[in-house]
């Protein structure tokens, strides 16, 4: 059996449907250029045989994925990502952004923060600069 | 395994208007409801929702009280089940003094459509020795030889009653993932009772939900959450508005 270059990892607790998860999990794949164009992902039987999740599930996150225009599914090859999402700025473990953002976490660590902390702080900046659209109801 | 009978063509469970009242009430009424082929089924529910009373009125263990309900388009005679369904109560009743081989060769002599290769492959699958007493096995291990007797009838719908309840995380993952296996390989009908949804997010792909003896949601999973709710979230809501309902009437 082929090892995919990406595995799930599904949270049956946190409320996100496990489609979406998959879903999210490819892309944010993508953006780090983990998954680039060309790499195939898991067929469902493969993801199946690795965790506990209905083949149906799988199927639906690759459809989700498909009318987003970042796969594509060959008949009878399997599905593949076809775009890249990853800039030279996302892109690797030595990208400056990355080396910023790690360095800033680890003074928050020397600092004593906790994870609580880190978080509450990240958001807060986060929206000051992206500011988050229009809550929906 | 080419051995493999075809699934049974006709719709598994088609229940119309059933109902069950035991000297203390009603712990079904009125349910009407359709189990489609080739499903994996979430029946939920709070604890006396009416899940193992529907378990039982398809089993033909029980007998409705009003209404009928069909399985594969028979009557449920009351007389063992039907020749497609196996079914495997909560408490999953194994004889602990039997060895995996004896349990099997139980299994062999009270199904007609047994399958001895097939069992045994999944219990090996489950690297659970033949020769162990099933008494000293672990949850887990219990649950997969129940499986396998289950399954080694061959049939096209197999009921489970909360199959996950005394396992630990990771059996529970194990056992799930055996069952999506075999469910797909062999294009049968599962239908798996919880009181916990979120153990089977991801899982399903059909639900049922029972509060209060009365079906409150069932159908695809696809449709029922076609914007990316979790089946938590979703059954969470349902009962909410059931319970505003009923205090406003």
């Amino acid at each position: 059996m082929l090892t995919g270059v990406i595995e799930f990892r599904i949270d049956r607790r946190s409320g996100v449907s496990t489609y979406v998860q998959i879903v999210q999990q490819v892309e944010q794949a993508m953006r780090l250029g983990l998954l680039t164009a060309g790499d195939r992902l898991p067929s469902a039987r493969e993801v199946v045989e690795a965790i506990a999740v209905n083949p149906n599930t799988v199927l639906k996150a690759y459809r989700e994925l498909e009318r987003a225009g970042l796969v594509e599914a060959r008949r009878g090859l399997g599905t593949f990502v076809t775009r890249s999402l990853s800039s030279e700025a996302t892109t690797g473990g030595d990208a400056p952004l990355r080396r910023e953002l790690a360095g800033w976490l680890g003074r928050a660590r020397e600092r004593g923060l906790v994870v609580e902390d880190v978080d509450a702080l990240y958001f807060a900046v986060r929206d000051e600069h992206y500011p988050p659209p229009e809550e929906r109801s | 395994m080419n051995s493999r009978r075809q699934p049974h063509q006709a719709l598994p469970v088609i229940a119309d208007g059933v109902g069950k009242r035991y000297r203390r009430g009603w712990a079904l009424r009125e349910t009407s409801l359709v189990i489609p082929q080739r499903r994996i089924v979430a029946l939920v529910g709070p604890n006396g929702a009416g899940k193992s009373t529907l378990m039982g009125l398809i089993t033909g263990l029980l007998r409705p009280t009003t209404g009928g309900i069909t399985v594969f388009g028979d009557r449920p005679t009351g007389k063992g089940l039907h020749p497609e369904v196996a079914y495997l109560a909560q408490q999953k009743p194994l004889y602990p003094q039997f060895t995996v081989t004896e349990t099997l060769m139980l299994g062999a002599r009270t199904n007609p459509t047994w399958d001895q290769g097939y069992a045994e492959h999944l219990v090996e699958q489950a690297a659970v020795p033949l020769s162990a007493k099933v008494g000293t096995l672990s949850g887990g291990q219990r649950t997969r030889v129940a499986l396998a007797l289950a399954l080694g009838k061959r049939p096209s719908l197999l009921l489970l009653d909360e199959p996950l309840a005394d396992l630990d995380p990771l059996a529970r993952e194990t056992v799930l993932r055996t069952l999506l296996a075999e469910a797909r390989e062999q294009g049968i009908t599962v239908l798996l009772s919880s009181h916990v949804l979120a153990e089977l997010e991801g899982v399903c792909d059909h639900l049922v939900l029972l509060h209060g003896g009365r079906v409150l949601l069932a159908g695809d999973v696809d449709q029922l959450s076609a914007r990316g709710t979790s089946l938590g979230q979703l059954a969470l809501n349902r009962m909410r508005e059931a319970a505003a309902q009923e205090e406003a009437a």
